[in-house]
């Protein structure tokens, strides 16, 4: 050892400090949601919960690709063939009253979707708002929408739609089903976004967007917001699943859908006054509504966990 | 925690009067004749139609309705169902029926969840964890009125374990399989607070000193591991509690069991609106009482809680 100079630890140029240190400028930009992407990409389930949901918009959108049957033309219907079991154009079989099962489940996934969607887009048009200026302006503000919001989040949604169908019973479409839902179940929405709002707002950023000179309502929109939104859209995954649920229970008891539109509620209905001799006709309609709320229910975990940094941390 | 009681309470009455205030309204400011909607497409006879104005004051301002309303929901003056008894009789008999059938599905749910948990944390990341969470959430996917179905005709119907409807005879060993599916339907919630606190404490201090003292996993595991866990799942079992109360209608309906639910169901069957009304009130009030009781638990459990 003559050196003079004798380095314990490597020179700073031959570590591999420098690397760290060095931002790499061709490295992939990373976002939130690319962030999500790439950990959703490593997921089998996803890939499961994706193709049966894109399978149920295509049935939505043009059911005539997935049946030659359409089982709202007056004679689709062949009492001979009253729960008759599959022959060759009819995989699953006749429901009692002699209509094709499988065309019947092509035709009520648009109506099970619709509801999903515009039950979804009312329960955000509520909720968002509302947890959003809570938690973001705070004071009698906050007291007063909370307050509401507790009313709201208090009264159990599903007995809330049954009164409203049975006081709006000469109204009974997709859109009164959607808002009788939706309208009751926004109150668990604004909770979210009022805590996530509440934990944003502390930030730097928020308070640089304000001292910068924009107006409070400036900032919520275009800081605050977008950055405490991940956790609401997980949630309205979750929520589309169940409003499906919603929709074909309210159907089911007789207060949802009237028969002339196909909703898989409706199927599993009529059917079940034969379930102990024939159970298959409601098997089938009811597989599809499992499946259905399985992918959405998959989709909205899935998209929980990649959205929440903390969470892909510890897994 | 006398405070903390005192502020709950506080809290429910404006909330009691929302709820039932917006129940109200939905039913009786609606445009048109609010009795006629009530019944949908049947009309009741005149003697019926004027005994419901004069049961809900129809003949006076929408605010005075209300008022008039609350006192006989607190004095007990629900009126009568369809089939001429007293609202409050009906309740006196079908509530004991649905209290049980909710005690034990929540008694199931919570050992389906806090076993399953168990098993799942001590397995996490592993084969039979990843399949265990999966089951669950297939399980939680199934809409209870499904499910429902499925155990009647498969293990009812089926294999004959159980009866397959209920009827006047309700016990403990006749509600066992709605019980029971009920809870199969619910536990994906619970198993996984288990399961993340079973995470939590494997790694905590407190469990690495019990090791340390020489203690077997055998001990570890039940004593320090598991109990510790069970907190979360205690509180989310008290609040699928509260949510039961308020939910068994359709399970009541397909099992024939003669609980509040199945009065309910059958007056949505039979397009009874006045009935709907009373007991979908009833089922909030009682829903908005459990969960001022579950709130008072966890404040039992976890002190924190009082001084937030």
């Amino acid at each position: 050892m003559s050196d003079k100079n004798p380095h314990y630890v490597a020179p700073i140029e031959e570590s591999d400090q420098t690397e760290i240190d060095q931002v790499k400028l061709s490295e992939r930009k990373s976002t939130l949601w690319l962030d999500a992407w790439r950990d959703l990409r490593r997921r089998p389930l996803f890939y499961v919960a994706l193709v049966i949901v894109i399978f149920i918009v295509a049935m939505s959108v043009f059911p005539s690709w997935f049946t030659d049957i359409d089982p709202y033309a007056t004679d689709s219907a062949d009492l001979s063939k009253s729960n008759g079991p599959a022959e060759p154009g009819h995989p699953l079989g006749f429901t009692r009253q002699g209509q094709d099962i499988w065309a019947r489940i092509v035709y009520g996934a648009s109506t099970s979707l619709s509801v999903g969607l515009i039950t979804v887009a009312i329960t955000a048009i509520l909720g968002v708002p509302m947890g959003a200026i809570a938690g973001f302006f705070g004071g009698w503000v906050d007291s007063l929408l909370s307050r509401i919001g507790d009313i709201f989040f208090s009264l159990p949604y599903f007995l809330a739609a049954v009164v409203v169908m049975t006081v709006l019973s000469d109204y009974r479409n997709v859109w009164v089903i959607s808002v009788a839902i939706g309208g009751f179940a926004w109150a668990t929405l604004a909770r979210i976004v009022r805590a996530e709002v509440l934990q944003v707002k502390q930030q730097e950023y928020v308070q640089a967007s304000t001292s910068l000179g924009r107006s409070r309502m400036g900032t919520l929109i275009n800081h605050v917001l977008p950055n405490s939104i991940t956790p609401a859209i997980a949630y309205l995954t979750l929520a589309l699943g169940a409003a499906i649920v919603a929709e074909a229970t309210l159907s089911f008891l007789g207060i949802g859908l009237p028969n002339s539109i196909m909703s898989w509620g409706n199927e599993i209905s009529q059917a079940s006054i034969t379930v102990r001799t024939d159970p298959l006709p409601l098997i089938y309609p009811s597989l599809a509504l499992i499946i259905t709320v399985l992918a959405f229910t998959i989709l909205g975990e899935l998209l929980r966990d990649a959205l929440d940094p903390k969470a892909r941390a510890r897994r | 925690m006398l405070r903390y009681i005192l502020r709950r309470l506080l809290q429910a009455i404006p909330v009691f009067f929302g709820t039932t205030f917006l129940l109200y309204f939905m039913v009786f400011s609606m445009p048109g004749d609010p009795i006629l909607a009530l019944f949908g497409d049947r009309t009741p006879n005149e003697a019926v139609y004027n005994s419901l104005v004069e049961q809900y004051n129809l003949d006076e301002p929408f605010i005075v309705q209300y008022l008039l309303y609350m006192r006989d929901l607190f004095t007990g003056n629900l009126g009568v169902t369809f089939s001429g008894r007293s609202v409050n009789e009906v309740f006196a008999d079908a509530f004991p029926v649905t209290l049980m059938l909710v005690t034990m599905a929540v008694i199931f749910e919570f050992v389906l969840a806090a076993v399953l948990g168990l098993i799942s944390g001590l397995r996490a990341g592993k084969l039979s964890d990843q399949f265990n969470l999966v089951v669950a959430l297939v399980l939680n996917s199934i809409p209870a009125f499904v499910a429902m179905f499925f155990a009647q005709y498969f293990i009812a119907l089926g294999l004959g374990w159980a009866p397959v409807t209920v009827g006047a005879n309700a016990t403990w060993s006749t509600m066992w399989l709605p019980a029971l599916t009920i809870a199969l339907t619910l536990y994906v919630v619970g198993m996984r607070l288990m399961r993340g606190s079973v995470i939590e404490s494997r790694g905590a201090d407190y469990v690495r000193t019990a090791y340390a003292k020489g203690l077997t996993s055998r001990r570890v595991t039940p004593v320090h591991v598991a109990r510790n866990s069970l907190i979360p799942v205690i509180t989310n079992t008290a609040a699928s509690f509260g949510a039961l109360i308020a939910g068994t209608t359709v399970t009541e309906g397909i099992f024939n069991i003669p609980g509040i639910g199945k009065v309910l169901y059958d007056a949505i069957i039979g397009g009874q609106g006045p009935t709907i009304v009373s007991f979908v009130t009833i089922l909030t009030v009682m829903y908005i009482i459990v969960n001022i009781l579950v709130d008072l638990l966890y404040a039992v459990l976890d002190p924190r809680i009082r001084y937030v």
